[in-house]
């Protein structure tokens, strides 16, 4: 049967809309909530409970809602958990699955919990399960595992995409209740840039509950839309759908925007949702009160729900939530619930009010409506199993609970007052201020520049909420400097009201006996509160931690209250001085993927690629992430494997020439009359006596002594350095370089320029780099004799403006050619060309590697570690020791770096020289001995080398310079290998290869 | 102190859970103690449970400026492992893994210590030297630690993307399969009604404004919220805030303090079996056993103590989690917190003795501090019964940072702990 | 995300731009190598790690590129001023005045 009211609410009744629940087909409307097509179609029970598996039903008609938690799927890949079913709007085909049941939402045998429910009090998981002792991860753990948790994690990649955007506002309004919009209308009227969010679908807030008020003699719904038609003649960005999650430092705000889940169709290219982040000059946080519900025994029935919610279902969505209601209230508001209901149809069997005086307009109206009202009462219990069916009602007199009667009911409408939403306010840890009158927190000390509105600060009622809110607009506007006026709004038939806090209902029962919910989804209950401040539970966190009560999807929004006020009654304090729990971003869950936005896939993070990339790509490169680089680590041809490719590599370079893009290295310029002055004091080594135009290899430290970085520095005139770094150390040299300079020597005349990305560098090596070199050469002779190892000079290469270096990574003949970047690839192609009568051969990183430790190179980071020395390193030739000062040269005299027993990097030859060293392999000085062992270093690069035709390694060894000779060894995981300790200058000792 | 056990919990059920009693009580300061402990986290809770328990000192205050627990301990992703490089290191956190293992017993307090494993991911050539380099260490420690290929790493977690053409492939993992997670709150309350049922005091919402110190210089007393506090031996244990307290006593330490940010999402049925960190992206999840995401984030740039932590290294974190576990971007964000981690130059603690004769100190454990709470309870109350450090801290004293010798697990290896 | 004033360019930015540079006013000695192990010791690793006013170093990395000190207070993030380089040390009276 339905129970949607023709012609009422907000929703279109001319535009059904078809969607499934547990496969069984319904019909709602649009404009429709997936909750509000459920009531409507007479479905209050949506889903089991965490704990006890206790069947639930709708409770809020908001984000909130506890137990209204479902699995919703559109398509393939489009499926999540835990959608809140009173905040899904209704689309075609929306298809929803109760959660936490097996096998069905009315027979879950999960709900044997629900009888064991004594065994399960408050932590009773800390006090068993220990037996024995193996039995927690492999028996009781996987249980409890399965047991929790609500829906199901999605198993597909999802289809839909993300967006991100900034935004900067004068004024960012949250909320767009009557307190919000008064807000935004009153600073945008100033002439104030104005943002508008909201989360419900549509802006209104409460109005959209209240259609009977009357605003300057207009009708709620009628002003509404005269408001939403001047905010957007005003230029407001109103956006709806949108939930401020989060506020951050200096006015931050993180918006997440609902783009497409409530469309029937995906429009192509739309993200599912959007996150803003905004930043605003001024915030007003206008989100209004949340109702708390009361705690009783069986207030957890499906069939009980928040009064307001219930008016917000027939008002706002035209569904009667019920033919014979009961309404159980401790606050005013509840009543015009009651008499909207009993002017819809509904029969309310009795108002059951927990406060003694009632305000005589109430009564009377309520008396008007044949509504019987009972004063000074409380509700003891509620019957029915998968819906209420019955409530206990008793009188309180003098504090002793009464006889009881029984009402007979098809839902229970209550209301424990209201709480003002003040998360994001706590967001800024702005300070609360409890009120002992209204018995709520209220906002107080402020760190942001913000203004709190309308119920957010304790307010009742619509005309207060548009006047306070054109007041925080109008000071917003104000601060900015802006001439505002605070509109005046006259409203009537305004239903303000007051009410009382509670802690648990008074009971005529067993107290053991009662299950009085305090947390719905977690199952907490007043008892396990009060368990928990018995068992020393005397913080507020304690609580809360130990029964985990506001702790669920909630996040305490409709248990806070209440728990705070069970534990200070338990605590026998008063609730400031228990305090509340921190309110902690998001305000309402938030989708991973709109955090991520457009960083994901391949713009996770940008991936930097040389102006040669495109032919490594070309020809069938394979790559490897080098800092945010990608670099060629091999060319293989054919079916060849790395190590194929690599020893074909390195055997032709070594045989005749090869060619690697070396454009990745880190370049910075260094210029200006101290340039020298400059670089004596950043690098170890010595360099006033560098000519210009001769090359040196640098290596820098932090002012600790450890090395940091390394580079082949050129002297390009008097007062000019051109600096290389390591790949994934360029902007950390410069940082460096720029902190000295500014900071410890700004009286020396320098600048910096990072030239990484405008010179494209391509090395060639091997006997016959020259002969391929030299006929593209122009405007220099580079001849052995003319220009000999460690030169640098400009000329022109292939008709092309060059920096030429000769220099050898690799132990052969070696050049780098610079050219500009955008020359670069037209560089490596003259270069193939002019190399390829010689069999010019490309190669990667992988060979780089290899041929660089055959000559006992090192690579900062692999060889080196942050805690090497350069004496360590076997650098210590490159220390100018007469200088005065370098950064790092204090550091190197601490006690621990000149003492004995340091790890130097050595040569490693495996006694077996087909047995290659696994890189990161540790070395004992024994070949045998129990665990733990003593290690005296590591194996830090290991190869299979061409030339040598063995492998070959470097290794840091305690005391490596002074083991020359000696063996080791390295025990693997089923053998020890034995190895020599031997100079890493494995090829070519003397270096005439490079400097033939 | 009622012994936990199903048993009493029937008992219990039967009779209106009358038989439960405060599992510590709320103690008022004497004026005069042994030892007072500085801080009533994980570490701090558990040194004074085994001062009592292993050294027989039980005239012991644990002094606490809010709820204990309610620090790091607290707000951690609650992963423990014991996989690292130096034997330093090592046998320090191997030492915490010990007992982990027998912890729930040890307390009668259910710490649901989870072997489910952690997973550390290899990313680029640099990080599986640098893992491999760790397993080889951690085997000749007798530290279990296990490299996997990716595809032996997508059998372990099933969720994991290990699609080489990601923008950060999966080129392996190192694996320690007895490491796992704890419930972080439970212990703290189990070494809290530990102790406690050994006489130890637990004083909360007594913050210490200041470490006095006698005429010869030693330690004489904590100054506190509620009045001077006299003591022989003070041993400070205060992560975040440890450099304020120990200002006040002239002791100034090389510590700096950053907001680092954690989350959970909506809770889920089981669909990860295991720990996954992933450094150099650094992002770390797990699921916990009510089906929440746990998930870790990095420190933010600058030092801070605001427990707030900025937007953008949330949305890196998650960016990255989405990136690693391509399934869960529909998943949502709960709850996103903030703590304050105290950090030393080689990102490994400081524990031992002071300058000040009778003043103790345990602080610097950054990000690390969660996994260690058994080992360094352990270790710190044998350096404070017998005024030496326990072989297994004497490297982490404070001299290192004079002398170089340092214990530097993030330079050795670019790693996050 | 915090907002940062640049005192060399003048405006206030997103962090995003900047980067953290440690504790301010940390010197390093005029001529290290006469200077004890402690004393270099506490160059290169002992900080205030103050809660409350904090004088630390950004710089402006993503902007002109020059570094500045700024005094923040470590509690609630938020900068009492910021100012160039080599600039004397504000005293934190005349910054409370300012509030």
């Amino acid at each position: 049967m339905s129970y949607r009211i023709p012609g009422r609410g907000r929703v279109d009744h001319a535009d059904p809309v078809r969607f499934t629940f547990d496969g069984k087909s319904l019909k709602g409307l649009r404009g429709d909530t997936l909750a509000s097509a459920l009531l409507a179609n007479g479905i209050h029970l949506v889903g089991r409970s965490f704990k006890y598996h206790r069947p639930r039903g709708i409770v809020t008609a908001g984000s909130d809602d506890p137990n209204a938690l479902v699995e919703t799927s559109r398509d393939s890949g489009r499926f999540e958990p835990n959608t809140r079913a009173t905040v899904q709007e209704l689309r075609s085909g929306l298809a929803a699955e109760s959660q936490n049941r097996f096998p069905t939402l009315e027979y879950d045998v999960g709900e044997v919990n629900n009888l064991l429910a004594p065994l399960f009090s408050a932590g009773f998981y800390y006090k068993t399960f220990m037996w024995p002792r193996n039995f927690w991860d492999k028996v009781y753990e996987p249980v409890i595992r399965r047991a929790a948790g609500l829906g199901r994690a999605p198993t597909e990649v999802d289809p839909d995409h993300y967006a991100s955007r900034y935004a900067h506002v004068d004024v960012l309004v949250a909320g767009a209740g009557p307190a919000g919009i008064a807000a935004a209308l009153a600073a945008a009227r100033s002439g104030a840039s104005v943002m508008l969010v909201d989360e419900n679908s549509e802006i209104g807030g409460s109005l959209l509950s209240e259609p009977g008020v009357e605003i300057g003699g207009t009708p709620a719904w009628d002003w509404l839309a005269d408001a939403a038609a001047e905010l957007e003649a005003l230029g407001v960005q109103v956006l709806p759908r949108t939930i401020a999650m989060g506020y951050y430092h200096q006015n931050m705000v993180g918006l997440c925007q609902r783009v497409t889940d409530h469309l029937d169709t995906v429009p192509a290219n739309a993200p599912r949702e959007r996150m803003w982040r905004v930043r605003a000059a001024r915030v007003v946080l206008a989100q209004g009160a949340q109702e708390k519900p009361l705690v009783f025994d069986g207030n957890d029935r499906p069939g009980v729900m928040l009064a307001g919610a219930a008016q917000t279902f027939l008002n706002r969505f035209g569904v009667r939530v019920c033919d014979r209601g009961v309404v159980v209230t401790s606050h005013d508001s509840a009543y015009h619930a009651a008499f909207d209901l009993a002017d819809a149809g509904a029969v309310i069997a009795a108002i059951v009010d927990t406060r003694s005086e009632i305000r005589d307009d109430l009564r009377s109206e309520a008396r008007a409506r044949g509504i019987e009202v009972l004063a000074s009462h409380t509700v003891t219990g509620t019957k029915g199993r998968l819906r209420i069916k019955s409530v206990r009602v008793n009188p309180v007199a003098s504090g002793r609970v009464l006889s009881p009667r029984t009402l007979f009911c098809d839902a229970l409408l209550m209301s424990g007052g209201w709480t003002p939403a003040l998360h994001l306010f706590s967001h800024t840890k702005g300070g609360l201020a409890w009120d002992a009158e209204a018995q709520t927190f209220l906002p107080d000390r402020k760190t942001e520049n913000c203004e709190i509105a309308g119920a957010g600060r304790g307010l009742w009622g619509i005309g207060a909420a548009l006047a306070d809110g054109a007041k925080a607009g109008a000071e917003a506007a104000g601060a900015l400097g802006r001439e505002a006026t605070t509109p005046e709004f006259d409203v009537t038939t305004d239903r303000a009201g007051t009410g009382r806090a509670h802690e648990e209902l008074p009971t005529d029962r067993n107290p053991s006996r009662v299950r009085a919910f305090v947390d719905f989804q977690n199952d907490v209950t007043a008892k396990d509160i009060r368990l928990a401040v018995r068992e020393g539970m005397r913080s507020i966190e304690h609580v809360k931690r130990y029964t985990t009560t506001g702790m669920a999807t909630d996040q305490g929004k409709l248990s806070n209250i209440n728990g705070l006020m069970i534990a200070a009654d338990a605590l026998g304090k008063t609730p400031p001085e228990v305090g509340l729990t921190t309110f902690r971003p998001p305000y309402t869950p938030t989708t991973f993927g709109a955090f991520a936005g457009y960083h994901r896939g391949a713009h996770f993070e940008v991936t930097r690629k040389t102006p040669i990339d495109p032919w490594a790509e070309a020809h069938g490169a394979v790559f490897e992430p080098v800092a945010q680089w990608r670099r060629a680590r091999y060319f293989p041809q054919g079916e060849e494997d790395m190590d194929a490719a690599v020893e074909r590599e390195c055997r032709a370079t070594r045989a005749s020439v090869g060619i690697f893009d070396a454009s990745t290295l880190g370049k910075i310029e260094v210029t200006g009359p101290d340039a020298v002055e400059f670089m004596n004091r950043v690098y170890t080594n010595p360099w006033t006596k560098l000519a210009p135009g001769k090359l040196r290899y640098g290596v820098l430290l932090g002012d600790d002594g450890y090395v940091r970085d390394d580079g082949v520095i050129g002297r390009i005139s008097e007062h000019q350095f051109h600096v290389t770094t390591t790949t994934g150390g360029a902007a950390r040299v410069l940082n460096t370089m720029e902190d000295y300079l500014q900071t410890e020597w700004p009286d020396l005349d320098v600048w910096l320029t990072s030239t990484t990305e405008q010179w494209a560098v391509v090395a060639l090596n091997g006997p016959n780099a020259r002969k391929v070199l030299e006929p593209l050469v122009e405007g220099l002779d580079i001849s052995n004799a003319a220009f000999p190892m460690m030169s640098v000079a400009d000329c022109t290469v292939a008709g092309l403006p060059a920096r030429l270096f000769r220099l050898s990574f690799t132990g052969e003949l070696g050049y780098e050619i610079n050219v500009p970047a955008r020359h670069g690839l037209a560089l490596w192609e003259a270069l193939m060309t002019a190399g390829a009568p010689h069999g010019i051969t490309p190669y990667g990183t992988e060979s780089m590697h290899l041929l660089r430790a055959e000559k006992g190179f090192i690579i900062v980071g692999q060889d080196t570690d942050g805690t090497v020395s350069p004496q360590d390193a076997g650098l210590g030739w490159a220390l100018g020791s007469k200088k005065a000062d370098f950064i790092g040269m204090r550091g190197l005299q601490r006690p621990d770096l000149v003492a004995k027993g340091r790890k130097q990097l050595v040569g490693l030859l495996t006694e077996d020289g087909a047995v290659k060293l696994e890189e990161g392999a540790q070395i004992t000085a024994e070949r045998d001995a129990p665990l733990p062992r003593a290690m005296i270093g590591h194996v830090t690069s290991s190869y299979r080398s061409p030339a040598l035709g063995r492998s070959i390694a470097m290794a840091l060894v305690k005391d490596g310079h002074d083991r020359m000779g000696e063996i080791v060894y390295i025990p693997m995981e089923n053998e020890v290998i034995a190895a020599r300790i031997a100079s890493a200058n494995f090829y070519d000792p003397d270096g005439g290869r490079a400097k033939a | 102190m009622t012994r936990f056990s199903a048993f009493a919990l029937v008992k219990n059920a039967l009779t209106g859970q009358k038989g439960w009693e405060a599992q510590w009580p709320d103690s008022q300061p004497k004026q005069e103690y042994d030892v007072v402990i500085v801080g009533a986290g994980g570490h701090g809770l558990g040194a004074a449970y085994y001062l009592a328990k292993e050294h027989g000192i039980t005239n012991v205050a644990v002094v606490e400026k809010g709820w204990l627990g309610g620090g790091n301990t607290g707000r951690n992703t609650t992963i423990i492992r014991s996989n690292y490089l130096y034997d330093e290191s090592a046998r320090l956190y191997d030492h915490a893994l010990d007992l982990w293992e027998g912890l729930s017993q040890e307390l009668n307090y259910n710490v649901m210590f989870s072997r489910r494993g952690v997973l550390m991911l290899a990313h680029n050539v640099h990080d599986v030297q640098s893992f491999q380099r760790h397993v080889h260490a951690n085997r000749l420690n007798g530290v279990d630690n296990k490299w996997l290929t990716p595809w032996e790493a997508k059998q372990f977690c099933p969720i994991l993307n290990i699609d080489q053409d990601a923008r950060y492939p999966v080129l392996g993992a190192a694996l320690q399969r007895r490491a796992g997670t704890a419930r972080h709150d439970a212990v703290a309350w189990g070494y809290a009604r530990g102790a406690a049922a050994r006489g130890v005091d637990i004083i909360q919402n007594c913050p210490v404004t200041a470490i006095r110190r006698d005429a010869s210089g030693r330690v004489a007393g904590v100054e506190t919220g509620r009045g001077f506090i006299r003591a022989k031996k003070v041993a400070v244990s205060a992560a975040g805030h440890t450099s304020v307290v120990m200002d006040s006593a002239g002791v100034r330490l090389p510590l700096e303090s950053f907001p680092l940010q954690a989350l959970v999402s909506e809770p889920v049925k089981p669909c990860m079996p295991c720990v996954v960190m992933s450094n150099a992206v650094h992002a770390y999840m797990s699921q916990s056993d009510k089906g929440e995401l746990v998930i870790g984030s990095g420190t933010d740039q600058y030092t801070s103590y605001s427990q707030r932590g900025g937007l953008p290294l949330i949305e890196h974190t998650l960016a990255a989690i989405c990136e690693i576990f391509p399934t869960v971007t529909r998943m949502r964000m709960l709850r996103k917190w903030g703590g304050t981690v105290d950090v030393t130059p080689d990102r490994s603690a400081i524990l031992g003795k002071t300058p000040v004769p009778g003043l103790y100190v345990n602080c610097g454990w950054g990000t690390g501090g969660f996994k260690a709470t058994p080992g360094a309870a352990h270790v710190l109350a044998w350096t404070v019964a017998k005024d030496e450090p326990h072989p297994i801290n004497a490297p982490f004293t404070l001299e290192r940072f004079t002398s170089g010798r340092l214990i530097d697990e993030a330079a050795a290896a670019a790693v996050a702990h | 995300m915090l907002l940062i004033h640049c005192p060399y360019c003048d405006e206030t930015l997103p962090e995003a731009e900047f980067a953290y540079a440690g504790e301010a006013h940390v010197s390093r000695a005029a001529v290290p190598s006469e200077v004890t192990d402690e004393v270099w010791r506490d160059f290169l690793f002992y900080r205030s790690n103050v809660r409350g006013p904090h004088y630390e170093r950004w710089r402006h990395v993503y902007g002109c590129g020059r570094f500045f000190n700024a005094v923040r207070d470590t509690v609630s993030d938020r900068f009492l001023t910021t100012y160039e380089a080599g600039a004397p040390k504000p005293a934190l009276t005349d910054l409370e005045g300012q509030k």
